[in-house]
């Protein structure tokens, strides 16, 4: 056992070595027309020996330092309590809910610019988040195109103000519609699909998207990408220095108030907050519903779903079209708050971090995809000053998260009472 | 009630089911004993549409349903209790019951569950547990329960003894009794023989895909070939 691990850990010490000596040890530099290949001064290659030694040692007391870390205490220990009754517990909830929406309806006010700015992105992954929630946490149906749906919303508005010049609140349905549409088209020929080969599937159907949008250069002008998309107006009121079409009027000249670019991004923001809270009420009673508890029967057995007389066809499609159609709406905000798109922003890593932010919630659980959309989207920005180290943090902290709390921050809940044994 | 005539399933190109024909009559208990690999369950299967019928007919209440999908077959007052249970072990017991009458009104899902625990007072006790945490016994109970949440006119049980105690398999077998009481016509296919034909009306034998045998409960369980190669000599 301790000969194995040792040689265990020998060798992983030693890819370490071969993979980060390359990558750190050597820098290529430009001087003038010619690069030149550097070596790593003494202190790199004593920090990359050091690396070494330090996978040696943890991969050889591996069992001993994972056992340490499930002996730290559960971070919620609330969880072990007997639950409150149901009633109250959803009044206090609803209550906290509240109070937290009116909250985050003045809070841009009181802070910067900046600030406001990462907030309405946050509220944009909600919703993606949302709903991705309704295709993989309720219907355990593996999408991993999902981002797919989401540049679909964002070029429909794109596009169509680019050709039509659309406004941004006849986009939104719009877009969504669309997104809804592809996603009904998408989950055609995966219905008979499940697990592995439906994520091979979804996922091959986001990069169909991404690399459509990449090569249709005439329509929509390819890795270049589409400018100029309209900001939302407000009953016809723009948030420019000067109006941009005719018949409008800028909300600042309306008000008698100076011009100031801020009004801009915290109206971006109340409608991203308005639309995420829209959403997550739609879901919420969605799930309520018939066809929520479908989602969940087909999730956890399919033959068993069938034999009640539901069908496939329509539960799965359901699923993928509702999820397509908040990822519509979350691409038409995207768009407007950007003013500029491409298809760099819709790449398969999207599709990663917002299954990663369901999978962190807990599946099924909405107020857990909140919080976890709000951590991802922060985290690295927090984590900004430690600059190329950032993404690194944010690996570390997913991989600590899942081995902690591995049903994902809040999970889904289900009345569940344990009941006391009679003797 | 329910009709097969000359039924053949093919698997790809493997014929699993060579012609047969099986009639179960309104408030009868049929019972269709066969060994591992039979076709019993293909048999249930084809009934359910899934898979479809590759020749025959298949009337349920006179209707034609060989072509039928699923969905539909199973919402014309037709249950199945699948083999192996095959609950919803996530959701709570009560949770799995409305499932049972997905399709059902509100006023008529209270109705029927208020039956399913007169039946099986257990699950009372269980209501609001995650399905998935009760023993064996209490799983089939629910498979029951639930699929009598529809109240369905016919029940299809594939195997309700399957991996459960004598003691709970007595209980389940008791409890088939008691619906036909009610009145509901009972399809039970079993690997259990000598209680499935203790109880039921008719029996059929099922072997390699064909009928062998066709005849009351009583007569079966005497009949010296099914004594010897089901009934352990």
């Amino acid at each position: 056992m301790a000969a194995n691990n040792f040689r265990h850990a020998l060798f992983c010490a030693f890819i370490t070595l071969i993979i980060s000596y390359p990558i750190i040890g050597f820098n290529l530099e430009a001087q003038g027309i010619n690069v030149t290949l550097t070596g790593a001064d003494a202190s790199t290659i004593v920090m990359v020996l050091l690396a070494a030694l330090i996978v040696f040692l943890f991969q050889m007391f591996r069992e001993q330092i994972m056992g340490g870390l499930k002996s730290i205490p559960h971070p919620l220990p609330q969880s072990n309590k007997e639950p409150m009754a149901e009633n109250r517990r959803a009044k206090i909830e609803s209550w906290v809910l509240t109070g937290i929406v009116i909250f985050a309806l003045f809070w841009p006010f009181l802070v910067s610019r900046g600030s406001v700015d990462l907030a309405t992105l946050v509220l944009i992954y909600i919703m993606l988040a949302l709903g991705l929630n309704v295709v993989v946490g309720l219907a355990g149906l593996l999408d991993l195109g999902y981002v797919a749906f989401y540049a679909v919303g964002a070029y429909t508005f794109a596009l169509l103000s680019q050709y039509t010049g659309i406004s941004f609140w006849l986009a939104l349905p719009i877009g969504a519609l669309l997104a809804a549409l592809f996603g009904l088209v998408l989950g055609f020929p995966v219905l008979r699909l499940r697990g592995d080969y439906l994520a091979i599937v979804t996922l091959g159907f986001g990069e169909i998207i991404r690399i459509l949008l990449n090569n249709w250069t005439t329509l929509t002008g390819g890795p270049n990408g589409i400018g100029g998309i309209p900001d939302p107006t407000l009953f016809g009121m723009e948030f420019g220095r000067r109006v941009k079409e005719e018949g409008n009027t800028s909300f600042h000249e309306t008000f008698g108030i100076a011009y100031s670019g801020e009004h801009k991004v915290i109206f971006l923001y109340l409608i991203a907050l308005v639309l995420a809270v829209f959403t997550a009420l739609v879901i919420r009673r969605f799930m309520r519903m018939p066809v929520g508890r479908a989602w969940e029967a087909l999730r956890e057995d399919e033959i068993a779903a069938r034999s009640l007389g539901l069908s496939r066809t329509a539960v799965k499609l359901s699923a993928f079209t509702i999820g397509a159609f908040f990822a519509g709406f979350a691409g038409t905000v995207f768009a407007s708050k950007q003013g500029f798109i491409s298809p760099e922003s819709f790449v398969f890593l999207e599709s990663a971090i917002i299954l990663a932010i369901v999978v962190l919630g807990g599946m099924g659980s909405q107020i857990g995809v909140v919080l976890a959309a709000i951590a991802v989207t922060i985290l690295p920005e927090l984590a900004r000053e430690f600059s190329e180290y950032r993404m690194l943090i944010f690996g570390a902290a997913m991989v600590l998260m899942m081995v902690w709390r591995p049903q994902g921050l809040m999970p889904m809940r289900r009345i569940h009472i344990e009941l006391k044994r009679q003797e | 009630m329910l009709v097969l005539e000359d039924v053949h399933t093919h698997y790809g190109k493997i014929e699993a089911l060579h012609g047969v024909s099986v009639e179960v009559k309104k408030g009868e208990i049929v019972s269709l004993i066969g060994a591992n690999g039979a076709g019993k369950t293909t048999l249930l299967m084809t009934v359910c549409g899934n898979p479809q019928a590759s020749s025959g007919r298949i009337f349920l209440e006179g209707r034609e349903i060989t072509r039928e999908p699923t969905a539909q077959i199973m919402r014309s007052g037709i249950a199945i209790v699948p083999e192996g249970r095959r609950i919803f072990s996530g959701l709570t017991v009560e949770e799995n019951l409305h499932m049972g009458g997905f399709f059902n009104t509100k006023t008529e899902i209270r109705k029927s569950q208020e039956h399913v625990y007169e039946l099986f007072p257990r699950l009372k006790e269980r209501e609001h547990q995650r399905a998935g945490t009760m023993s064996g016994g209490e799983q089939q109970m629910l498979a029951i329960g639930r699929a009598l949440m529809s109240r369905p006119e016919m029940i299809i049980l594939d195997e309700p003894s399957l991996g459960l105690a004598p003691l709970i398999i007595k209980q389940i077998f008791e409890i088939i009794g008691q619906l036909r009481e009610e009145g509901i016509t009972v399809f039970l296919v079993e690997q259990n023989a000598h209680q499935a034909l203790n109880l039921a009306d008719r029996g059929y034998v099922l072997e390699t895909g064909k009928i062998r045998l066709h005849d009351t409960g009583k007569n079966l369980l005497e009949n010296p070939d099914v004594q010897n190669a089901y009934l352990g000599g």
